[in-house]
C-alpha cells in the first residue's frame, strides 16, 4: 500500500481534491444536488474528461498532441452532418465519426514514428489541416444531431447521469483490460525509456503508432459527445479544448515527460477543471474576476504541486523528474 | 552437459560500420552451448559492438548469422529473444517508471503486446533470492533502486526467460564481491544444464574464475580464441592492448604525514545517510573512500560539491570553515574543487556536443582562463592519448575511455586545488586505467589533493596514500599505508572486525 | 589541438530561405505584384511582429522549454502602452514602451521562477500563467476592448518607413543582432543549448542553470512585449486577445528554422528565415483569395512538407 501511494501520490491527491470540490459545488448550488444538476456538470466533464483521455495516449509515450481540439471540430463537424436518420444511418455515422478520430490520430502517429518529427510540431501541423477540413464542412456553425439520441446520452439513466456510467464504462472497459496486456505496460516502457523498451524486446514503433490512434479513437469520441451536448456542428471549438486537455492531465498526475500517470487520473483532472469552473459560476465572485480566479487557481494548485521540489536535500534530484 | 556440438550462434565474416567507423571488421565468432566464454578487449574494440548484433538490437553491414547452423536475421530484439538469446546490457534495459514486477513481465517470451504473464515474476524472485536480492521489492519503482540493486533484477530478469544463450555484458559491475558469487554460481548452473553464455567484463580475476573460453577483441576484429589458462594475465593483456602492460600502477611514494591540509571535514553528516565523517585531504595525497556501494561515499563527494543541503558539520579550507551551496561556488578559484561525477553519459558530458564545447563548459565564465584558448586543455589531452577525428566530433562517438578523458580534461583545465573522483575507471579499458592512473599520480604529485571514490579495491591498494571504508553512512574504518590490504578493506566494507595488526596478505585477484 | 572549424550555416538553416524565395517566386506567376518592391517591404514590416516574438521564443526552445504565454504578453503589453499613450499625460506617454518591455520582463521572471526554481513544466506553467494575465485583462477591461491608443512613437516604429525600409523591419533586425552578440560574446548562447541537451551535466559544471533559464525567460518576455508595442502601434489600438493568432506561427517559425522543439540545437538566423518563410506563405494564401479552410489545410500541409524535410535531410547528413 504504501508504494503504491508513493508512486500514485499524485493520482491520489487528484482524487481528494475532487471529491471537495464537488461537494462544495453541490453543497453552494442553489438547487443543490439534484440529478438535473448533476447531469449538466456531468456531460460538461465528460467531454472534456475524453479530450484529457486523448492527450493522456500522447503524453504517456512522451509526446504531446496539440490536434486534440481540432480532430474534436473535424468530427463534431461529421457528426453534425452523419449522425442522424434512422437507427442504422446514425450507427454508420457513429462509426464514421470515430473511425475519422482514428485516422487523424493515425496521421499524427505515422508522423511522429516514420517521419521522426517530434510530436509537439507534427500536432500543431495536423491541427491546422484538421480545423481546415473541419471548416470545409461547416464554414459556419450548423447542422444537427438526432435529438433522441442526444437526450439518451446526455441525460440520466434511473438517476444516474449517463456521462458518469460511460466515465465508469470506458474505464472498466477499456482502461483495466488495457493495463492487463503488454501493451498497456509497454506505453509506459516507451514513454519512460524508449531505449529500455526497445532491448526488453517491445514493438517500440507499433506501441507508439497505437497509443497515438487511441488518442485519435478518444479526440473522436470527445467530438461525438460534443455533438451530443451541442446537437450542431461547429469548426471553432478547438483551441480551448487543446490547451485544457493539456491542463487536465497534468492537474490528473500526468507527467508530461512520459511514462507516468494513469488514465483514471486524466479523467479525475478534467473533471476537476471543470468543476472549478462551475463553483466559479455559482460562487458570487463578479464574473469579471472568474477568469483570473480560474488562471490562478490552476497556476496554484501546479505551484502547489511542484513545490516537492524545494524539499529536495539532493540538488541533482532536481533533474530529469 | 559438456560442450555443444553444434554452434548456438556463430557469426560468419560479420563486419558492422557506422558512417565511417568501422566497429567490427570482417568477424569469425561461434558461441556453444555449455561453455562460458568471456569476450576481452579495450573499450572500442567491438565487444558492445559484438553482444548487440547477437541479441539483435543492431543488424551486420556485411556477413551474416547462423542460429543453430541456419542463416538468420535478427530483425530486433524481440527476434533474438524469441530465439532464446538473451541479453544483459550493460546500459540496464530495465525502465525506469516500472516497477520491478512490470520490469519482469515487459517484453517476455510470448508476450509481446498481449496478456501479461505473471509466472515469470515467480521465476525471476526465486533466482533474485539466490543473488542477495529477495529484499528487492516487486512493487518498487526501478528508479528508487540502486545501482547494484538494478544489476540484480537485470540478472533475475534475462535468467527467467529461458535463455539458450545468455548475453551478460558488464552485468555485475555494481555488485559486491559476495553477490558476484553467487551470480557466478548461478551462470555455471546455467551453463551445466546446456546454456551458453557470453560474457564481457573489465574485472580480470571475475574472468579467470568463470570462463571456459576466451577470445580476444582488438579494434573491431576478433584476435584470438583460447581455452581459459592457456595464457597468463601479461600476456592476455599484451594481446588485447597489441603492447605490453607491465605496472597496471605507477609507482607509490611515501606519503608526507605533515603535507600542508588542503580540506577537512569534521563531524560532517547529511540526512539519514551521512553521519559523522571526519577526513583530512592533504596536498599531494590521494585519498581513497571504498566500501559497498551505496554507504554514504558518494554522499561526501557530492556533499563537498554543493549538491547536498542540509549537511551537518564543518568543511574547513585554508584554515576558515566553507559552507559550499552550489557547484559554481566549489569551482570558484576560492575554493578551486573540481568532481568528476560517476555517471559520465549523463552528469559528466553533453553526449550530444562536440569534444570542444564539452571541454569549454567548466571554463566558461571563469575570470581567470580563456575557455577557448585550446592550450589549457592540450597538455592533459596528450598526457592522456585522447584518440578522436577532432575536436569538432560529438563526444557520443567516442567510446567510454575516451569520453572520460573529455570528462577529466574539462576540469583538469581549471587547475584545481583538490578533485573529488566517483569511480572513474568503472567500465573503462585497462589501457586508459593505467594512463587515468599515470595522471592522477602526476596530480598528486604536482600538490593537487585528490579524494577518489572506488569499487575497485585494486585502486585503493595500489594508488591511495590512505583509505576510508564507509559502511551504513559512516567510515568504519581508515587504512593507511601497508594496513591497505584486500583482507582489510573487504573486512571492514562488510563492517567485521578483522585482526590488528592487519598482516600484509596476498593482495593480487 | 585541431582547431574548430569556422561555423559554415547548414543547409537545414537555409532551408527557410530556400522556401521563402520559392514562395515568392511561386506566387509572382499567379500575382506578378508579389515581385514588387511595395508588397515585399510590406512583407517585412508584418514579418517583424512575428520576428519579435519568435526571436524570444528562440531562446526558450533553445533551453528544451517552451513559453505558451506570448499570447497574454504581447497582449498585456499593448493593453499596457495604449493605456499609458491614451493617458494624455505626457510623462505617462513616454513611459508607455519602457512600462511595456518591464511588464513582459516581469513576466518572463515569474516563468523562469515556475520552470527553474519550482521545476514545473514549462508547457503547464506558462499556460497556467497565460490564463492569469488573461484573467487580469479581463478584470481590468471589463472584456471590452481596452480604451486608449497608441502614443506617435509606437506609431513611427511600426509603419513609417525609411528610405523605403520598414522601421519595423529594422526594430526587428536591431533585436536580434543586439542578441546574436549577447549569445556570441558571453557564454550565454552556449549555457542555453548546453542546458537544452543535458541540464544535468551542465549544472554540475558549476554554470548557474537557474540564472541562465530566468535570463531567458526574461528576455523572451521583453520580445513579446516589443511585439505587442508594435502591434499595438500598426493597429493603433490594443484588443482582447490580439495575441492568440501568433502562438502557433511562432513556434512553427522557429521549428522551420531548424531549431530542435527539444532544446540544444538551432540559431537566431534559421529563425529569421522560419518567420520570412511562414508570414510569407500567409500572406500569399490570402492574397490568392481562397477560403479559410483551403488556407488552413495548405498550411498545415506545407509545415507538414517543411518538416519531413528536415528529417530527410537528416537522414542523409
Amino acid at each position: 500500500m504504501r508504494d503504491f501511494l508513493r508512486s500514485n501520490k499524485r493520482e491520489a491527491s487528484a482524487f481528494v481534491v475532487l471529491a471537495g470540490l464537488l461537494s462544495l459545488y453541490l453543497w453552494s448550488h442553489p438547487i443543490g444536488p439534484t440529478t438535473y444538476v448533476m447531469t449538466i456538470w456531468a456531460n460538461q466533464c465528460l467531454i472534456l474528461a475524453l479530450a484529457a483521455m486523448a492527450q493522456f495516449f500522447a503524453v504517456i509515450v512522451r509526446g504531446i498532441d496539440l490536434s486534440v481540439g481540432a480532430v474534436m471540430a473535424l468530427t463534431n463537424c461529421i457528426a453534425s452532418y452523419m449522425v442522424i436518420g434512422s437507427g442504422i444511418e446514425m450507427a454508420f455515422g457513429v462509426v464514421v465519426v470515430i473511425a475519422a478520430g482514428i485516422g487523424c490520430g493515425l496521421l499524427n502517429g505515422l508522423l511522429v514514428v516514420y517521419g521522426r518529427i517530434q510530436p509537439i510540431v507534427a500536432t500543431l501541423a495536423t491541427a491546422s489541416l484538421f480545423v481546415g477540413l473541419a471548416l470545409l464542412l461547416r464554414p459556419t456553425p450548423g447542422g444537427q444531431i438526432d435529438y433522441d439520441l442526444a437526450d439518451a446520452m446526455t441525460l440520466d439513466v434511473l438517476g444516474m447521469p449517463t456521462a458518469l456510467i460511460m466515465t465508469a464504462a470506458i474505464i472498466l472497459l477499456i482502461w483495466v483490460p488495457l493495463r492487463r496486456t503488454g501493451l498497456g505496460l509497454g506505453l509506459y516502457a516507451v514513454g519512460s525509456s524508449e531505449q529500455a523498451a526497445f532491448q526488453s524486446g517491445m514493438p517500440v514503433a507499433k506501441i507508439k503508432l497505437a497509443s497515438f490512434a487511441m488518442g485519435g479513437f478518444f479526440a473522436g469520441l470527445a467530438g461525438l459527445y460534443f455533438s451530443f451536448v451541442t446537437t450542431t456542428g461547429d469548426a471553432g471549438i478547438g483551441p480551448n479544448f487543446t490547451l485544457n486537455s493539456i491542463a487536465a492531465v497534468v492537474l490528473g498526475g500526468v507527467a508530461l515527460r512520459g511514462g507516468i500517470g494513469t488514465l483514471t487520473g486524466a479523467i479525475a483532472g478534467a473533471f476537476i477543471l471543470k468543476t472549478i469552473g462551475a463553483l466559479m459560476f455559482f460562487s458570487g465572485l463578479p464574473p469579471l474576476a472568474q477568469p483570473f480566479i480560474e488562471g490562478l487557481i490552476l497556476a496554484g494548485a501546479i505551484a502547489i504541486g511542484g513545490a516537492d521540489i524545494l524539499r529536495i536535500k539532493n540538488r541533482l534530484e532536481a533533474f530529469g523528474r | 552437459m559438456p560442450k555443444s556440438e553444434k554452434a548456438i550462434v556463430r557469426l560468419c565474416g560479420v563486419s558492422k560500420t557506422y558512417g565511417a567507423t568501422k566497429a567490427l571488421t570482417d568477424v569469425d565468432f561461434a558461441c556453444f552451448g555449455g561453455e562460458i566464454h568471456a569476450i576481452l578487449g579495450e573499450n572500442g574494440a567491438g565487444k558492445s559492438t559484438l553482444m548487440k548484433l547477437v541479441s539483435g538490437v543492431i543488424q551486420p553491414t556485411a556477413g551474416c548469422i547462423e542460429i543453430d547452423g541456419s542463416e538468420t536475421q535478427l530483425a530486433g530484439p524481440a527476434a533474438a529473444i524469441s530465439r532464446g538469446l538473451i541479453c544483459m546490457f550493460q546500459e540496464l534495459s530495465l525502465v525506469p517508471d516500472l516497477t520491478v514486477r512490470e520490469n519482469l513481465m515487459l517484453g517476455a517470451p510470448g508476450t509481446s503486446l498481449g496478456r501479461l504473464d505473471g509466472n515469470i515474476v515467480a521465476r525471476a524472485q526465486d533466482i533474485l533470492a539466490k543473488i542477495d536480492g529477495a529484499e528487492i521489492r516487486m512493487k518498487t519503482r526501478v528508479y528508487d533502486l540502486s545501482l547494484a540493486e538494478r544489476q540484480q533484477v537485470e540478472i533475475a530478469k534475462a535468467l527467467s526467460r529461458n535463455p539458450r544463450l545468455l548475453i551478460l555484458d558488464e552485468a555485475t559491475s555494481a555488485l559486491n564481491a559476495s553477490v558476484v558469487q553467487k551470480v557466478f554460481h548461478l551462470i555455471r548452473a546455467e551453463r551445466d544444464r546446456g546454456v551458453g553464455v557470453l560474457f564481457i567484463s573489465h574485472r580480470f580475476h571475475e574472468i579467470e574464475a568463470l570462463a571456459d573460453s576466451i577470445s580476444i577483441f582488438r579494434n573491431g576484429t576478433h584476435v584470438e580464441t583460447f581455452d581459459n589458462g592457456a595464457y597468463d594475465y601479461g600476456a592476455i593483456i599484451s594481446k588485447m592492448v597489441g603492447q605490453r602492460i607491465d605496472d597496471l600502477f605507477p609507482p607509490k611514494r611515501e606519503p608526507d604525514p605533515n603535507a600542508a591540509e588542503v580540506l577537512s571535514l569534521d563531524g560532517f553528516g547529511w540526512e539519514d545517510t551521512l553521519h559523522d565523517v571526519s577526513i583530512v585531504l592533504r596536498k599531494g595525497q590521494i585519498t581513497g573512500l571504498g566500501g559497498l556501494d551505496g554507504q554514504g561515499q558518494g554522499d561526501v563527494l557530492q556533499g563537498l560539491f554543493g549538491l547536498l543541503k542540509g549537511t551537518r558539520g564543518q568543511c574547513i579550507m585554508g584554515g576558515e570553515p566553507v559552507s559550499i551551496r552550489h557547484p559554481k561556488m566549489a569551482k570558484s578559484p576560492a575554493l578551486s574543487i573540481a568532481l568528476i561525477p560517476e555517471d559520465r553519459k549523463t552528469e559528466g558530458l553533453i553526449l550530444d556536443q562536440s569534444i570542444a564545447r564539452n571541454l569549454e563548459l567548466a571554463a566558461l565564465g571563469m575570470n581567470t582562463i580563456d575557455a577557448t584558448d585550446p592550450a589549457i586543455y592540450q597538455p592533459f589531452l596528450d598526457a592522456l592519448e585522447l584518440k578522436c577525428d577532432s575536436l569538432d566530433q560529438p563526444v557520443s562517438q567516442l567510446s567510454g575511455g575516451n569520453q572520460q578523458k573529455v570528462a577529466l580534461t574539462k576540469w583538469l583545465a581549471l587547475g584545481p586545488r583538490c578533485m573529488l573522483l566517483a569511480d572513474p575507471t568503472r567500465g573503462i579499458d585497462v589501457k586508459t586505467k593505467t594512463q587515468i592512473y599515470a595522471l592522477l599520480r602526476r596530480l598528486a604529485d604536482s600538490g593537487v589533493a585528490i579524494l577518489l571514490l572506488s569499487t575497485d579495491y585494486e585502486e585503493l591498494i595500489h594508488l591511495c596514500d590512505e583509505t576510508h571504508i564507509f559502511y551504513n553512512g559512516r567510515i568504519t574504518r581508515q587504512l593507511a599505508g601497508a594496513n591497505i590490504t584486500a583482507e582489510n578493506i573487504i573486512a571492514a566494507s562488510l563492517n567485521i572486525p578483522s585482526k590488528e595488526p592487519a598482516t600484509r596478505g596476498s593482495v593480487h585477484a | 589541438m585541431k582547431t574548430t572549424s569556422p561555423r559554415v550555416p547548414s543547409l537545414d538553416i537555409l532551408v527557410p530561405y530556400f522556401g521563402s524565395v520559392l514562395l515568392i517566386v511561386g506566387g509572382s506567376f499567379f500575382f506578378p505584384q508579389i515581385l514588387g518592391f511595395a508588397y515585399l517591404a510590406q512583407q517585412l514590416q508584418i514579418a517583424s511582429f512575428l520576428g519579435l516574438l519568435a526571436l524570444g521564443a528562440t531562446l526558450v526552445i533553445l533551453l528544451g522549454h517552451i513559453d505558451l504565454s506570448v499570447p497574454w504578453v504581447l497582449g498585456g503589453a499593448a493593453i499596457l502602452s495604449t493605456s499609458l499613450a491614451g493617458s494624455g499625460d505626457p510623462a505617462l506617454i513616454a513611459l508607455a514602451i519602457p512600462a511595456a518591455l518591464i511588464f513582459g520582463a516581469l513576466v518572463g521572471v515569474i516563468n523562469g521562477f515556475g520552470v527553474a526554481v519550482l521545476r514545473i513544466p514549462s508547457m503547464v506553467w506558462t499556460l497556467a500563467i497565460n490564463a492569469m494575465l488573461l484573467g487580469v485583462a479581463v478584470l481590468n477591461t471589463g472584456g471590452f476592448n481596452p480604451k486608449g491608443e497608441a502614443s506617435t512613437t509606437m506609431i513611427w516604429l511600426a509603419t513609417a518607413k525609411l528610405a523605403g525600409i520598414p522601421v519595423a523591419f529594422a526594430v526587428w533586425m536591431v533585436f536580434t543582432l543586439a542578441m546574436a552578440v549577447l549569445l556570441k560574446k558571453s557564454g550565454f548562447g552556449r549555457y542555453l543549448s548546453a542546458i537544452g541537451y543535458n541540464e544535468k551535466a551542465t549544472f554540475l559544471s558549476g554554470v548557474s542553470t537557474p540564472s541562465v533559464i530566468f535570463a531567458a525567460f526574461a528576455i523572451a518576455g521583453v520580445c513579446s512585449a516589443m511585439g505587442g508595442v508594435l502591434l499595438a502601434g500598426y493597429a493603433n489600438q490594443a484588443y482582447q486577445s490580439m495575441g492568440d493568432p501568433f502562438l502557433l506561427p511562432t513556434i512553427a517559425a522557429v521549428v522551420i528554422g531548424g531549431t530542435s522543439i527539444l532544446g540544444g540545437r538551432g540559431s537566431l538566423v534559421g529563425t529569421v528565415g522560419g518567420v520570412l518563410f511562414i508570414t510569407l506563405l500567409t500572406s500569399i494564401l490570402s492574397v490568392m483569395q481562397i477560403s479559410d479552410a483551403w488556407r488552413n489545410i495548405i498550411f498545415g500541409v506545407i509545415i507538414i512538407a517543411m518538416l519531413l524535410l528536415q528529417t530527410l535531410r537528416r537522414k542523409a547528413a
